[in-house]
């Protein structure tokens, strides 16, 4: 039993030491060398600025000269992540989903005339599970363009290539969804045709 | 829709073909033979032997072998509550976090010992680096390995043809051998991928960056691909971010999420596999990964049919949920648009079939039906695949309970792989079989007729009950998912500053964890130390047979029937009645 006792405790060590320092910090060394933007969280650089990542959404509720994320529990925060918990037979869900739907549809029918709610495709009014999601759906971002146009006085034509341009497609065509990844559109869009 | 079945065959297809591949590695490791990575870890090997003072010419027979499992988990558990406790002590703490209170930390260990890793906390927000990586990652690798000797002890109690050695095994060689030459290397080459798809591996302070609109926020940071590796690989779950692998630095891209779900379900499927090679049939491992896959797949199908017709509340509010051009439709609430609807739904299945209990989506979000999938598979106590090691031994219980009622049904002995099956074992494999549902049932229990359970519940209605049945269902089962809206502490500020745990939750999930963990373990134990001593019977014409499809449709229907009888009436209460139902509460 004693001798059981000193190799449990040599194997609590042992162990913490290969699993919990050695194995964290050798995958941290290949990840530096290997893939160097990617394992620091693939950050966009502006004038030496970070202004995000590629891979982490932000809100844009306020400004309606950019394309506009889908909603979040967690306001696009980066720091505390948490779901929104919405049941799928909740009263409380429903008023959500009829504000949210409201809000769209106002936003955007003044530059499509005539867009109805069971137009607005779903992604639009639903809250994601990470809270950064940072892709909208195609369907949702053609709606979009249309004010996109209109505001930044672009031809609607130029707008749909930069959307196919941020578009993350499948993996080998296969393996995921395809979607709009907003962060970089709206920045290229500011590169394109700065808002005034 | 189609596109979306065309991934899920992909990837069923995948798994299946490496199943021989990996399973057949895995028994070279068990039965203690060369394989191709000896030539580098063997020296590794050798030097832990050393450290570690084993004697290998010492074969342990079960009490031997348990009292070493349960002394390294107690002193494990000490050292993961102390790290816990002492947080602000630690290097790798860039944020400055606040250490846990006592009862979500009594809570947090026991998860992570027991493979579960329900999570009580926030991780972004209350677990330095160093608590993540030196704590909770290395019982990501011991839990599993852990569970992983114990199948192994099993079968080769099952197989033993000696007389005299009552041995099964030696417990610190077979850790040693598993962590080192199965976890470790597939958990680094994970990490490396999913490092290249844009999983973060950093121990830097987390970057403050100004938005496109001016707001400001900062990104967190941490040694994630490490930790995310062997969270899938060990069918852990517990996410280095509070919403788990639905976040972007968990699980970036369609690829990342392919070779998630694939580390996930690699080592329970392949272990049947090794099974069948070890107890020198081959049909047998399949007979039994036959049962598990076509119990899995029903409810892929279920959970994906569900989610794609969408919610009362989305029906009620005017939300279009069809396909249309550019958009998949279904329930998109509490999904990410790069998973889409049959992403999220294959992960549903496979993290709660397996043990893991890593989320893509928000289980709490689901459809009623959707939801009924993972409530299904957690009926099943972690028989279809199951946890590592723990998912085989599970249904190797349900198994020698189908030979033994295949055996009362047609009058003839029962017995399993030449191995009498008696009274002795048939005690032990009832109580094994039915303490991890009478644990659920009792917390959930507790948990609703009580006063005390209150606090932890968030939403109205049915959906109140099924994130608290879900919770006790979850431990139980040493799954670790959750109807989020569950929880068992408050976070006022960030950094764990003030944050206070719900004690009841914590202690009863807490409890509910480690009793379901270790009491089956010893029953698996004990098992092997009673059919080491048996001899084995020669094949006969009166031998019931165990590979035939005729006893894979019995072994399902035992499963089947023992999940339902048990949970039937509480799953009614809940997910049922939302499935049934276009109102809202």
């Amino acid at each position: 039993m004693r001798r059981e006792l000193t190799t449990s405790i040599l194997a609590v060590v042992v162990f913490t030491v290969l699993l919990g320092l050695l194995y964290p910090f050798a995958v941290w060394g290949i990840g530096q060398v290997a893939f160097p933007g990617k394992a620091d969280g693939s950050q966009i650089h502006m004038d030496g600025r970070v202004i995000g990542s590629t891979l982490i959404g932000q809100d844009f509720s306020k400004h309606p000269e950019y394309f506009q994320s889908r909603p979040s529990a967690t306001g696009y925060s980066t720091s505390a992540t948490y779901f929104a918990n919405r049941g799928p037979n909740q009263a409380s869900t429903v008023a959500f989903y009829r504000t949210e739907l409201a809000r769209y549809v106002a936003r955007e029918r003044r530059y499509v005339p005539g867009l109805t709610a069971a137009q607005v495709p779903v992604d639009a009014v639903t809250t994601s599970a990470s809270g950064v999601d940072p892709h909208i759906s195609t369907a949702n971002a053609l709606i979009q363009a249309h004010r996109i146009a209109a505001v930044r006085q672009l031809p609607l034509d130029r707008v749909h290539r930069l959307i196919d341009d941020h578009t993350d497609g499948r993996f080998a065509g296969l393996l995921g969804e395809p979607g709009v990844n907003v962060v970089e559109l709206n920045i290229a869009l500011d590169k394109e045709a700065p808002a005034t | 829709m189609l596109q979306g079945w065309l991934q899920i065959a992909f990837f069923c297809a995948v798994l299946v073909a490496c199943v021989p591949l990996l399973g057949g590695y895995m028994a070279r490791v068990f039965r203690n033979e060369t394989v191709f990575l000896s030539r580098v870890l063997g020296p590794v090997e050798r030097g832990i032997y050393r450290l570690l003072r084993v004697d290998l010419s010492r074969e342990q027979d079960w009490k031997s072998y348990g009292t070493s499992l349960l002394v390294v988990s107690l002193l494990f558990w000490i050292a993961l509550y102390a790290i816990l406790r002492t947080q602000t002590l630690h290097p790798f703490n860039p944020e400055g976090f606040h250490s846990g209170t006592w009862d979500v930390s009594f809570n947090t260990v026991s998860s992570f010992l027991t493979n579960t890793n329900w999570q009580y906390y926030g991780g972004e927000t209350t677990m330095s680096y160093f608590s993540q990586m030196a704590g909770l990652a290395v019982q990501n690798f011991i839990s599993a390995a852990v569970g992983i000797v114990v199948v192994v002890a099993l079968i080769r109690g099952i197989v033993a043809r000696r007389e005299g050695n009552h041995g099964l095994g030696n417990f610190w060689q077979d850790l040693t051998r598993t962590t080192l030459y199965v976890l470790l290397p597939i958990s680094l080459l994970g990490a490396v991928l999913l490092m290249s798809q844009g999983v973060i591996q950093s121990f830097s302070h987390s970057v403050g960056f100004t938005s496109l609109n001016g707001t400001s926020g900062s990104l967190a940071m941490g040694p994630v691909a490490s930790q995310e590796a062997i969270k899938e690989l060990g069918t852990n779950g517990g996410g280095f971010f509070n919403v788990n692998s639905a976040f972007p630095f968990e699980n970036p891209t369609g690829l990342s999420n392919f070779i998630e779900l694939f580390l996930i379900l690699s080592i329970p499927t392949s272990l049947t596999y090794t099974f069948g090679r070890m107890v020198g049939s081959r049909r047998q491992g399949w007979a039994i990964f036959s049962v598990m896959s076509a119990l899995f797949v029903a409810g892929v199908v279920v959970v994906y049919l569900a989610e794609q017709h969408g919610t009362p509340a989305q029906h009620l509010a005017g939300v279009n949920t069809h396909h249309v051009a550019g958009s998949t439709g279904g329930n998109m609430e509490g999904k990410d648009q790069r998973f889409g609807i049959a992403n999220s739904g294959l992960w549903t299945a496979v993290t709660t079939v397996t043990s893991c209990g890593a989320v893509n989506a928000a289980f709490e979000s689901l459809t009623g039906i959707g939801g009924l999938v993972p409530f299904a598979n957690l009926s099943a106590s972690e028989t279809i695949f199951g946890g590592v090691g723990t998912g085989l031994y599970s249904m190797l219980l349900f198994v020698i309970l189908a030979v033994f009622i295949g055996g009362l049904m047609v009058g003839r002995t029962p017995e399993y792989l030449g191995k009498k099956i008696e009274a002795c074992e048939i005690k032990l494999v009832s109580l094994g079989v039915l303490f991890t549902p009478i644990a659920a049932l009792v917390g959930a229990a507790l948990a609703t007729g009580t006063k005390y359970g209150g606090p932890s519940v968030y939403a109205e209605g049915p959906q109140g009950f099924s994130e608290s049945m879900y919770a006790y269902m979850s431990q139980a089962n040493n799954n670790g998912s959750a109807f989020a809206g569950y929880t068992g502490y408050y976070q006022p500020n960030p950094g764990n500053l003030g944050a206070h745990g719900i004690s009841f939750a914590d202690l009863l999930g807490g409890l509910t964890m480690m009793t379901a963990r270790y009491v089956p373990i010893l029953v698996v134990l004990a098992v092997a130390g009673s059919l080491v001593r048996k001899n084995v019977a020669p094949v006969g014409l009166g031998t019931m047979r165990t590979d035939t499809p005729t006893f894979v449709v019995l072994l399902g229907g035992v499963i089947v029937l023992v999940g339902a009888l048990t949970f039937f009436p509480a799953l009614l209460l809940g997910p049922i009645v939302q499935g049934l139902t276009n109102q809202v509460f």
